[in-house]
């Protein structure tokens, strides 16, 4: 790890209601860091463990499940 | 013409006149924002810094003129004080002649203080400058609370008489306090909170038509009828009615719908055009050959992510065999050439990279559908809303998160399949819990759409508390009306009427319910009914106050008793000379944090009525806040005309004391906040204006898994838009179970309510399933994992002996999918097959980000 680490998160929200929040957040032309990128899921409990591990397993530094 | 890149507009169009039959009209022409040109003392004509608040919604907006930067007009200065003024152009017949009150602004007002702050790069000083708060509408009094005691909004009752321009372009406000001390005070700007006036076009039109206005310029309406103008067959709504915010405008254009349409069932359909679709192409041997259309919007994407470098990264993905970018994706001009572009390029499945699905996935898929596609085989990647909306200081990170948005879309779609739904039939009867004012209209309602209704009432009486009211707040006698709506619901043919029943179970989905009622009498009775939708007006009450001996004092009595006695001519009212009122009784305090919407009207109501018994009668109203909305503004108007004394307590240092002596006389100590001085009145009659209560559902609300909130009323899907629907299809909601509201309002969303069940039942089927989970019975194991995580008890386990998932009664979480430990269950769309190509995707480096 170095100063010019950039972490890579990937966010699973679900639709009703994360994917609506992240959708708002344009809306209102907040701001937050690129290198989120969101999922679109059904629900927050479709999310199983295979998705997070595939998820770590490909480089991922951090998932975020919202829902 | 030149600035829309659209090339939307073309100045050779001319008006066209075309004649039409109908069997209905409906006029919603809305308003116009009161113009403060004319107004002398506040010079909005003459100062770039005194805005009004239509102007300021913009300045906040972020595709406002500042780009939502809170800045003022004169010199784009970033103000650090801001003064609010309420009323202009409403309840004011000085410098405008709108009387009435625009109910809006208050709240508004609220919103926009709070925004400001937020909006505002240091601690903005907000001052509002009003004379009664009127936050009365659903969760509106908690807001102010809130605006008040956390947000640090100084509210400030006065009734500002001048604005001088003073140096630096800022404005001195002059205005005299509470205690009538002169103060004067200098801000950078000053929002001037507008009412709703009524417009000349619809006073024209109102003409054409042939229908009344009232003396606001507005469509005259009955409380009892309230979207049926003066001329049959032509119906009003929103605010050319009356001025109302927004969940009120939906509910009464809901209500227009089935008022206007329920004379017409016979003819529901026949204008009906059936869409012809192209037959399906089977793509279930092809390989995918998939195009992405990347979307400019306008500026709102190209202007930021560099979307030609977007397409021809797409162009190198694997499966792509088109690519193109398109100004705006979603126009009908592009939507034609899609489906062109489908066609010829044999593409079997579609990505667009563009705004959100949540708003634009259906109109994409309906296209694909055009074009001969299953309309599951699409896919979109957001590059809007959650890319260059959110990075728009950082073009080259937008177009490289674009492009990563674009190889996930395309590794899905890799793996989409199609989908198809099954068609359900809709059971075409309601049933309608309830048999109060607002169950009886909406039972009524739908009946006269014909279709049956089950009317199900747990007392022994139709007709609820309406049954102790007098009359509406235009006079009109509630009892023959009552009457005649009991006796209308008994004799219609297609009601069906259960009195002292009530529901204990049910199961099923929008279209197709199966709920069990429980008739108590001499034995118990159990009916089983079908029915495609549901409605819950379950009512609310009056609250029985402990609060000023009431219960201990023979002369303290609620609305409710005092309706009684005017009704029965009790011998009290003709021999008392004095008679005071108490607001807010149990409602807008801390254990009650809401208004109750209509007991302020129905106090300058019920002062009138003592007041033309006996004019000479001396009464008194102990208010906080008069909120006499919109029209109703008129009474208050009328009741200080005749005498009626207001005097304003608060719950900090300003409450009412009552006691009585004991030889029973009524004492009433209070501040006078005119005379700025202790009061103490004796009224023979002491009248508390108490809160509106839901009544308690607790085990019926849980049966209809329906929420609510802390108060116990019903909470819909949508605060403002969704007013009458719950967030689950098929239930609907109507009356004092939803919030507080006089008897009009209550008819209103009672009949909005039928309005959004006929969506449903007219039609014949509806189609279910796509999105749903699917179990494959070799890999069941029938652990029942899925029977007891889903959230909506629909797995069983079959007689074949595994776990059944019926199509059309998944919701499509999948949730037993990610727990079914098997592995047995798939959800279609969302397969771990298709997710974990997404997840993948994202992490895959390109040969030119690898070098």
């Amino acid at each position: 790890m170095n100063e010019t680490f950039e972490p890579q998160i990937l966010a699973y929200c679900c639709k009703y209601c994360a994917y609506a929040a992240a959708d708002l957040a344009g809306s209102m032309r907040l701001s937050y860091p690129s290198n989120v990128k969101v999922i679109q899921v059904p629900c927050s409990g479709r999310v199983d463990i295979i998705h997070l591990l595939t998820a770590f397993e490909r480089g991922a530094d951090g998932v975020y499940v919202a829902g | 013409m030149d600035a829309c890149l659209a090339k939307a507009v073309n100045h050779d169009m001319i008006a066209e006149y075309k004649s039409i039959n109908v069997g209905a009209i409906i006029l919603a022409p809305g308003f116009t924002p009161f113009d403060p040109t004319a107004h002398k003392t506040y010079p909005y004509a003459s100062h770039p810094n005194v805005v009004t608040s239509l102007e300021f919604e913009r300045i906040l907006s972020a595709s406002g003129p500042f780009e939502g930067h809170l800045v003022r007009p004169s010199d784009h200065k970033e103000p650090d004080k801001i003064a609010w003024l309420q009323c202009v152009g409403s309840r004011d017949i000085n410098c405008s002649d709108h009387s009435y009150c625009s109910s809006v602004c208050c709240m508004y007002t609220n919103k926009q203080t709070v925004i400001a702050k937020e909006h505002s790069t240091k601690p903005l000083d907000a001052a509002v400058f009003f004379m009664d708060m009127r936050t009365h509408g659903k969760e509106f009094e908690k807001y102010y609370m809130r605006t008040k005691d956390e947000k640090g909004v100084r509210f400030i009752r006065s009734k500002v008489h001048t604005i001088d321009p003073v140096e630096d372009e800022n404005l001195r406000l002059r205005y005299v306090t509470e205690a009538g001390e002169i103060k004067e005070e200098i801000f950078d700007m000053v929002v001037l909170a507008i009412g709703l006036a009524p417009n000349k076009e619809s006073v024209d039109l109102a003409k054409t038509v042939g229908i009344d206005l009232n003396k606001h310029l507005h469509a005259a309406t009955r409380t009892l009828e309230p979207v049926t103008s003066s001329r049959p067959g032509i119906f009003v709504c929103g605010a050319f009615q009356e001025p109302k915010d927004i969940p009120q405008s939906v509910m009464e254009a809901s209500a227009a719908a089935s008022t206007a349409t329920s004379p017409l069932a016979t003819a529901r359909g026949t204008l009906m055009r059936t869409k012809a679709l192209p037959p399906e192409i089977d793509v279930s041997d092809q390989e995918p050959r998939i195009g992405v259309f990347v979307c400019n919007c306008g500026i709102n994407i190209g202007g930021v992510a560099d979307v030609p470098a977007v397409r021809e990264y797409a162009r190198t993905l694997p499966h792509v065999v088109h690519v193109e970018d398109n100004l705006f994706t979603c126009s009908q001009d592009t939507q034609d050439k899609m489906k062109e572009v489908i066609k010829e390029n044999n593409i079997n499945r579609v990505i667009v990279a563009s705004c959100s699905p949540r708003t634009h996935e259906p109109l994409f898929q309906e296209t694909i559908r055009d074009a001969g596609l299953n309309k599951y085989l699409f896919e979109m990647a957001n590059i809007r809303d959650q890319n260059t909306w959110v990075h728009m200081n950082n073009p080259d990170r937008a177009t490289a998160k674009a492009k990563d948005l674009v190889r996930m879309a395309v590794a899905k779609a890799a793996y989409i399949e199609p989908l198809h739904q099954v068609r359900l039939d809709v059971i075409q009867k309601v049933l309608v819990v309830g048999g109060g004012v607002a169950g009886m209209e909406a039972a009524l309602g739908v009946a006269d759409q014909g279709l049956p209704v089950f009317l199900v009432e747990r007392g022994n009486q139709l007709g609820g508390v309406a049954h102790k009211l007098l009359a509406t707040w235009q006079g009109e006698p509630v009892k023959p009306y009552l009457d005649q709506l009991i006796d209308k619901v008994r004799n219609h043919p297609q009601i069906h009427v259960y009195m002292q029943t009530e529901p204990v179970e049910t199961t099923g989905i929008m279209g197709n319910f199966t709920t069990t009622l429980m008739t108590s009498g001499e034995t118990l009775t159990e009916t089983v009914i079908e029915h495609g939708a549901t409605i819950i007006a379950t009512g609310g009450k009056e609250y029985t106050p402990s609060e000023y001996l009431y219960g201990q004092h023979q002369n303290v009595m609620t609305h409710f008793d005092l309706d009684a006695a005017l009704a029965a001519d009790d011998p009290r009212l003709a021999t008392a000379d004095s008679v005071a009122f108490i607001q807010c009784v149990g409602s807008r305090t801390p254990e009650r944090p809401y208004c109750s919407r209509l007991c302020c009207t129905h106090t300058v109501k019920s002062a009138l009525s003592l007041k033309k018994r006996n004019p000479e009668m001396d009464i008194y109203v102990l208010y906080r806040d008069m909120r006499t909305y919109g029209f109703r503004e008129e009474l208050y108007k009328e009741a200080r005309e005749n005498g009626v004394i207001f005097m304003r307590y608060n719950l900090e240092d300003n409450l009412p004391d009552v006691s009585a002596a004991d030889d029973g006389t009524l004492s009433v100590k209070i501040r006078d906040h005119v005379l700025q001085m202790p009061v103490e009145l004796n009224p023979d009659l002491l009248v508390l204006a108490t809160a509106v209560l839901p009544n308690e559902n607790k085990d019926l609300f849980e049966l209809f898994k329906v929420p609510i909130n802390a108060d116990g009323f019903l909470v819909e899907a949508h605060a403002k838009l969704r007013p009458v629907d719950f967030g689950s299809e098929g239930i609907f909601m109507a009356g004092l179970a939803h919030y507080p509201k006089p008897l009009d309002e209550s008819i209103a969303q009672a009949r909005a309510s039928v309005s959004r069940a006929m969506t449903i039942l007219s039609q014949d089927a509806i189609m279910v399933g796509g999105v749903v989970a699917e179990v494959d019975p070799d890999k069941c194991a029938v652990c029942v994992t899925c029977v007891r995580t889903c959230p909506y008890h629909i797995p069983y386990i079959g007689e074949e002996g595994h776990a059944v998932i019926e199509a059309a009664e998944c919701h499509g979480c999948g949730c037993c999918v990610a727990e079914c430990p098997g592995k047995a269950i798939q959800l279609k769309h969302f397969t771990d097959q298709q997710l974990v190509a997404k997840t993948a995707a994202l992490f895959e480096k390109t040969k030119e980000e690898a070098a």
